[in-house]
């Protein structure tokens, strides 16, 4: 059975429906699944609760789903750099719950590795405690924060081989390999699908049991901050 | 705006760069922290975390070298070193939490007297989220804030209880500001003054200060 389909909009058939529950890798504007993200709004699915450690900015990343009021609900670390974001949270249309960006990688971790739920210090004494389980372990209070899971989960790697095995690039690499465990069915959009025996075994990043569909596309990788030096200036 | 008191940025930067030590894995910041990166001592090993998901970070890159996957965590291009490794950002978060990087500089809003730091949110502006600032300041060994002393209103930010939704609760061991360096004394409540600013007396820290002082 090939995982291999010929788009974006070709991987995501089927899958998409109203109140979905989405993950969409990527830190800032790096890493994103361009392609899928693209194709979800062109699927016309709304109500959608996305899990994403940022929103993109306003026509890039998961600021295309906003424009078009796609999004129900976000679970992010942090939002800054939308505009867009901004109008529909402070006219109450767009729901927001922020998580502590390891607190929200560890709870994709956990979701897709079976665990439903896991003490962290983090966040202890501040508002993202209340109304959780508080316990002791050793004299120090943590508390329980639970594992996600989403109904579908959008991924990007650098290169795929045809039985879905991923390697990511540099810091590309951020949410995608978690999100790619905890999606009831994972797509990955990758820059090359390579030939099945390429790719090292010994340098899988994901292996491709995580990964049901697959795809190869095309990337405008966009820049949100470009910091340069000139040569001959010291580091 | 008041006239600006005591070492300026690159002078506090300076200051905060003598916590570093030979072989320490450090996160600094976004603003006056990421200036830390330009005074690290010649010849001590440091390497710089980014929470991102990389262990050796390098300086910006030259034009030519620019690469849209590879940023920091403030969004920025930057470059790798030979000693770099990439990895996913549960492991990264799991080197914050598990207490395996040494040291962390970030900037605040608020700090109190018993290291309590708020530096995510004001109520009643946009929240934009806390990104990392909450798994750093809980997990990371050692905690140093680099502030300015008062805000741009001239209002103290050392405080004996912040009044923004806080980061983490008794979390900072070290303040350095523009007029001084302070430690925290967590259970007793109060801050020891360690270094005064060239031209910075007791009286003007008192008078730019809500919280307890010792010299």
């Amino acid at each position: 059975m090939s995982k291999i389909y010929s788009s974006a909009a070709a991987a995501l058939k089927g899958l998409t429906f109203d109140g979905m529950t989405i993950m969409s890798g990527g830190f800032g504007l790096c890493g994103l699944p361009e392609n899928l993200i693209t194709a979800l709004r062109d699927s016309g699915a709304k109500d959608i609760t996305a899990i994403s450690n940022n929103a993109g900015v306003d026509d890039f990343g998961l600021g295309l789903l906003l424009q078009t009021r796609q999004i129900k609900k976000m679970i992010s670390s942090y939002v800054g750099e939308n505009d867009t974001f901004e109008k529909q949270y402070l006219a109450g249309d767009l729901a927001i719950e922020f998580n502590p960006q390891g607190t929200l990688a560890e709870r994709i971790r956990a979701g897709g590795a079976g665990i439903p739920g896991f003490y962290t210090k983090t966040g202890v004494g501040t508002q993202i405690a209340e109304g959780k389980e508080h316990k002791e372990f050793d004299g120090e209070t943590f508390i329980l924060e639970t594992g996600l899971k989403a109904d579908v989960a959008l991924v990007k790697a650098w290169k795929a081989d045809p039985q879905g095995n991923l390697i990511f690039r540099k810091t590309a690499r951020n949410f995608n390999p978690m999100m790619a465990t905890a999606g009831k069915v994972t797509i990955a959009e990758v820059e090359e699908i390579v030939e099945l025996g390429a790719l090292d075994g010994d340098h899988i990043h994901t292996p491709g049991i995580f990964v049901q569909r697959l795809v190869q596309g095309k990337f405008e990788k966009r820049i949100e901050q470009r910091t340069m030096r000139e040569r001959g200036e010291s580091a | 705006m008041t006239e600006r008191l005591g070492w300026d940025r690159n002078q506090m930067a300076e200051k905060a760069a003598n916590e570093l030590q030979d072989g320490f894995y450090v996160n600094l910041g976004i603003g006056i922290p990421t200036l830390v990166a330009n005074h690290i001592p010649q010849g001590m090993d440091v390497t710089l975390q980014s929470e991102n998901g990389m262990l050796g970070m390098g300086p910006f890159p030259y034009e030519d070298e620019v690469d849209a996957d590879l940023i920091n965590a403030g969004k920025q291009t930057i470059t790798e070193l030979r000693r770099t490794s990439y990895f996913s950002s549960s492991d990264s978060f799991g080197m914050i939490r598990g207490g395996h990087i040494n040291l962390s500089i970030l900037g605040a809003m608020e700090v109190s007297e018993h290291g309590d730091l708020a530096n995510w949110m004001i109520p009643g502006k946009m929240v934009k989220g806390m990104g990392g600032a909450m798994d750093l300041v809980a997990g990371v060994q050692r905690v140093v804030v680099l502030m300015d002393h008062t805000s741009k209103k001239g209002a103290p930010k050392l405080l004996d209880a912040c009044s923004l939704p806080l980061t983490g609760v008794r979390c900072v061991d070290r303040v350095i500001s523009n007029l001084g360096i302070f430690d925290v004394q967590k259970e007793a409540g109060k801050l020891n003054i360690v270094e005064l600013a060239e031209g910075i007396t007791i009286d003007i820290v008192r008078d730019k200060t809500k919280a307890h002082l010792e010299a």
